[in-house]
């Protein structure tokens, strides 16, 4: 039983941590429409940005204000390799997350290094649960509010139809690049909050995280198939614990921890596969369909 | 007024497929008239629709909206002065948005958006108030996605959404096409009445001539990037213009 219970209360600090990548590849990937891979760069140097600004000592809270202004220039390069070198937006991704990759190491210097002899932000309050979950709802609340001002409609409608902001007067272009930007600020900021969480940060841990990030949001949408009032962040969060739940489960069963990556691919191509023979969507669409509130 | 003078749009200059639309073209268009552009495939009618909102630049010329200067302003600089209706119907709405929001946000249109929420109480009543003018239960349907609603209902939002700021000049790109013909003319009917009442200067293409004749101040069909028949409602009558309108697409057919 006890077991169970560490397995559960893993689940959802893990969960609340990687529900804010979530909500950073809901921006791109369903409100943009546009398939953002920077993000397997962004996480990593978030957790690699905490783990040089510790080492030197800075309080572990800037050093996570520090990991969202780098996740954002990141952001920015991967829009303007997109949108400036006319470059498409999945190689403009890679692009920027073979760049991270470099950048990563070279902020470190090490390709693992371990943060337990720095503090964290974990050891100003004892409960990790509590403070993780006044981040994420400090996070749901702001972008919950941006979503509903005139700029954040703005950003809404630049991936449903950029044409209609442009009859509004202003450029799409400008509404893409925030959107990358705050996705990627907000993917930062979730890989540094788990370096501090880990104690560790390695070079692979960027690895597979826009499948793990699109697994919580499809298993999110699922739950809440029915309910188109659920906001998406709402949705990412309860989608991205419900996944950690899952599949910490699976492996107090026995499922093989190196399976863990091929099991969470499958779990995404049989939801998004099923939904788009079902609705005979052209490829890619149900994504972006699945994003009624 | 909407002045254009020695417009001339060449289309993959320097290459075998160099292509002149446009030569010197010289048009202009009345206040509060609907004009009404015909021609064939190709003449250059959207062209001209995409050289007047910016969508594409003009190689020379200039074109004057009331006297102000659009040819090097941007296009979405020049939508705060120029509403657009196309012939999709989603391209002029957000379909993942309901009504009340698509028109809330249609109300801010070339004005600055600010952090402050998009949806307020003092904007519902105003909003109902021109959906109940369209007449067709819009207004019963405020959280209804955009996406749920008929090519032609959607169609009538965009016509709205186009002009409830009122532009200097609304863009009508055969927004009736697509459209069965009992829809069609319903939409027709809707449009005259809102660019009577609101009195909006309206340049409208389609390739239906008892709508030309009918709903347009003028007639101007271009053949080539040429003004080949320029009159004035009541001038011609649609036998006649069914007639000009033959000889010109055979003269098409025979040089192509």
């Amino acid at each position: 039983m006890s077991s169970l219970t560490g397995v559960l209360l893993t689940a959802l600090e893990s969960g609340l941590i990687f529900s804010i990548l979530a909500i950073g590849v809901v921006i791109t990937f369903k409100v943009l429409a546009v398939s953002d891979l920077s993000v397997e760069g962004t996480f990593p140097l978030g957790a690699f940005l905490v783990g040089r600004f510790l080492t030197l000592g800075l309080n572990p809270f800037l050093s996570l204000g520090i990991s969202l202004v780098g996740g954002a220039l990141a952001g920015l390069a991967t829009y303007v390799f997109h949108k400036k070198f006319k470059i498409e937006a999945i190689l403009a991704g890679i692009l920027t997350m073979t760049i991270l990759y470099s950048v990563n190491l070279r902020l470190t210097g090490k390709s693992n290094i371990p943060l337990f002899n720095y503090p964290s932000i974990f050891v100003y309050f004892q409960n990790k649960l509590l403070i993780l979950l006044v981040i994420v709802l400090l996070v749901k609340l702001l972008l919950d509010w941006f979503f509903n001002t005139e700029q954040g409609y703005l950003l809404v409608i630049t991936g449903d139809n950029e044409d209609l902001v442009k009859s509004l007067g202003k450029n799409p272009d400008t509404y893409l690049m925030v959107g990358i930007m705050l996705s990627n600020a907000l993917v930062a900021l979730s890989g540094a909050i788990q370096a501090q969480y880990q104690g560790f940060i390695d070079i692979t841990m960027g690895q597979s995280m826009i499948v793990t990030a699109l697994a919580s949001i499809v298993i999110g949408d699922a739950i809440f198939r029915e309910s188109r009032k659920l906001k998406l962040s709402t949705r990412a969060i309860i989608g991205s614990i419900s996944y950690r739940i899952i599949i910490g489960l699976a492996i107090e069963l026995g499922l093989n921890p190196n399976d863990l990556k091929a099991v969470t691919a499958v779990i995404v191509l049989l939801f998004i596969g099923y939904n788009n023979i079902q609705s005979k969507q052209k490829e890619g669409k149900i994504l972006r369909d699945l994003s009624i509130e | 007024m909407l002045k254009i003078n020695n417009l001339t749009k060449v289309f993959y200059p320097g290459t075998p497929e160099q292509n002149t639309i446009f030569h010197n073209f010289n048009l202009e268009i009345e206040e509060n008239k609907c004009t009404t552009i015909l021609g064939p495939n190709g003449c250059g009618k959207s062209t001209l629709f995409n050289l007047i909102s910016g969508a594409i630049q003009a190689e020379t010329g200039s074109i004057q909206l009331n006297g102000m200067e659009l040819t090097d302003m941007p296009e979405e600089e020049r939508y705060s002065y120029i509403g657009k209706v196309s012939q999709d119907s989603s391209r002029g709405v957000s379909k993942s948005l309901n009504i009340m929001e698509n028109m809330s946000i249609a109300l801010k249109k070339g004005e600055k958006f600010s952090f402050r929420r998009l949806l307020k109480e003092s904007n519902e009543e105003p909003i109902i108030e021109k959906l109940k003018e369209l007449d067709l239960g819009l207004e019963n349907k405020l959280s209804t996605q955009v996406k749920y609603l008929s090519g032609g209902q959607r169609q009538s939002l965009s016509l709205l959404m186009a002009t409830i700021k009122r532009p200097d000049l609304l863009l009508l790109d055969e927004h009736t096409a697509a459209l069965d013909p009992k829809t069609s003319r319903l939409i027709m009917e809707k449009t005259q009445d809102l660019i009577r009442r609101e009195k909006i200067t309206t340049m409208m293409i389609t390739h239906n001539l008892s709508h030309a004749i009918e709903y347009s101040d003028r007639i101007v069909m271009l053949n080539r990037g040429e003004i080949v028949l320029d009159v004035m409602r009541g001038e011609i009558t649609e036998i006649e213009l069914q007639r000009e309108y033959s000889s010109k697409l055979e003269e098409v057919e025979m040089a192509s």
